[in-house]
């Protein structure tokens, strides 16, 4: 919650859209204010940003009834045939993971500022996405997280999967992008 | 009988748990704050919303037991075995429950084995859009309808589903679907009505803070207390089947719940998606 998603979502729009077809699925939890902001940020055309209704559960609606997710990401493949979707959690908690039969890879996002004990606590997000992000290392010094111990927490975690370290909002996220490019056949 | 038990439970990917039966559009506007309030609720949706849905369920399963083989399962399989044709007409043998063997059906005008047809689904789709006023409450029934045929191709491949189309009403599929289960179309209304009176005391639990125990309380007794209405819309979707005729399902409403439902698909900041 507020770690970064839907800001590392619009970086991503932009990084990514010359090159590839994206479409985006937020899940909001009691607004489509993150669908929203994509819009107003116009990262893509309106219509390839969609939100979903949650009903009181971003948890369920990812992994165990994926029902609206699903239904949302095949009206796009059916208007847009994209070549990579990406479908952002409502925020949730360290044990929200989405199911492998609504998304081919899933990125873990975590805020430096949420103490940097996180990632040393592991968590089938921390320690299962296919791409952990720790996200605003910048604010680093200035909450007393230490993110080079961060980093190697994660490596001992997360059984040689990579780990990026981002300042979302003031530093490029060359790294990231470069993985989601990776894992499109399309880009390859 | 395992198959009905999949159906019943909320658990089953259905996307049910993003609605809330009407009931957040009433609970925002201060209507329902207090358990007896959802009983309430109950009490005028379920005679009236939950007729109307049951009963095409209840009919939709008699069509189904009483449908051929989806082409694909007949094509893949060359001639329908016994074994696929025992599997075909489950509910035959599955309304026993209800004391109404197969020789009592067709009795009651369905066709005998010899002379089956595929059931005529667009005209019962048109039939449940005719008794569902507002487009909000028809587009929820379709959002519903299509996310349980994906649910039933998965769970019960050989279901009657062949030209239901893309986004059937979901009483439909709940009704073909309980025929694939080996249910009756009693078990179907009955299914019907749990899963209103389930979204709705779920969704209580979530937005009022309420005692989830003492919603459990109210979702048993609202199924006690209207065991009449899925009587009735069992009977009369059962009759509307073996008539083969849609204009004979049940009509009933209120305004109040039809206009926040309008108001609701209009809404900002709602957590159900209905």
């Amino acid at each position: 919650m507020g770690c970064g998603k839907t800001a590392l979502v619009a970086a991503l729009c932009r990084a990514l859209r010359d090159e590839l077809s994206v479409a985006v699925v937020t899940n909001d939890i009691y607004t489509t204010e993150d669908a929203d902001f994509l819009r107003r940020e116009a990262v893509l055309p309106t219509e390839r940003i969609v939100a979903v209704r949650t009903g009181c559960c971003p948890h369920t609606a990812i992994r165990d009834d994926i029902t609206a997710n699903l239904d949302a990401v095949e009206d796009l493949v059916d208007q847009f045939d994209p070549d990579v979707v990406l479908v952002e959690s409502g925020g949730d908690n360290l044990t929200a993971t989405f199911s492998y039969g609504l998304v081919d890879r899933q990125i873990f996002v975590v805020d430096t500022a949420g103490g940097d004990d996180v990632p040393r606590k592991g968590g089938p997000g921390v320690a299962g996405a296919d791409l952990l992000v720790i996200n605003k290392v910048d604010l680093g010094p200035l909450v007393g997280a230490d993110t080079e111990r961060m980093a190697a927490d994660a490596e001992r975690v997360r059984d040689g999967k990579p780990t990026a370290l981002t300042s979302v909002r003031t530093q490029p996220i060359t790294e990231v992008v470069d993985w989601v490019r990776a894992q499109v056949p399309v880009a390859a | 009988m395992s198959g009905l038990w999949l159906l019943a439970d909320s658990r089953l990917p259905t996307g049910g748990h993003a609605h809330s039966g009407g009931i957040e559009a009433a609970v925002r506007r201060g209507l329902v704050s207090a358990p007896d309030d959802v009983a309430g609720w109950l009490g005028g949706r379920v005679p009236t919303a939950g007729l109307v849905t049951a009963a095409p369920s209840a009919a939709a399963c008699a069509l189904a037991a009483a449908a051929p083989a989806p082409a694909r399962a007949l094509s893949a399989r060359g001639e329908p075995s016994d074994a696929l044709v025992d599997r075909t007409f489950p509910s035959r043998t599955g309304v026993s429950e209800r004391g109404e063997e197969s020789a009592a059906l067709a009795g009651r005008g369905f066709p005998s084995c010899g002379e089956l047809r595929s059931p005529d689904w667009a005209r019962w789709d048109a039939a449940i859009s005719a008794r569902t006023p507002v487009a909000a409450l028809r587009e929820v029934s379709r959002t519903q309808g299509r996310a349980m045929l994906r649910t039933v191709r998965s769970a019960w491949p050989d279901a009657a589903i062949d030209g239901l189309g893309a986004r059937p009403h979901q009483a439909l599929v709940l009704g073909v679907a309980t025929a694939a289960a080996n249910g009756s179309p009693h078990d179907a209304a009955a299914l019907a009505v749990h899963h209103l009176v389930g979204q709705v005391c779920s969704a209580a639990v979530r937005l009022l803070g309420l005692d989830p125990l003492a919603l459990a309380g109210v979702h048993a007794r609202a199924l006690d207390e209207h065991r009449d209405v899925i009587d009735r819309a069992a009977d009369a979707g059962t009759d509307a089947a073996a008539l083969d005729d849609p204009d004979h399902l049940p009509s009933a409403t209120t305004p109040l719940p039809e206009v926040l439902a309008v108001l609701h698909a209009r809404s900002e900041g709602a957590l159900f998606a209905s």
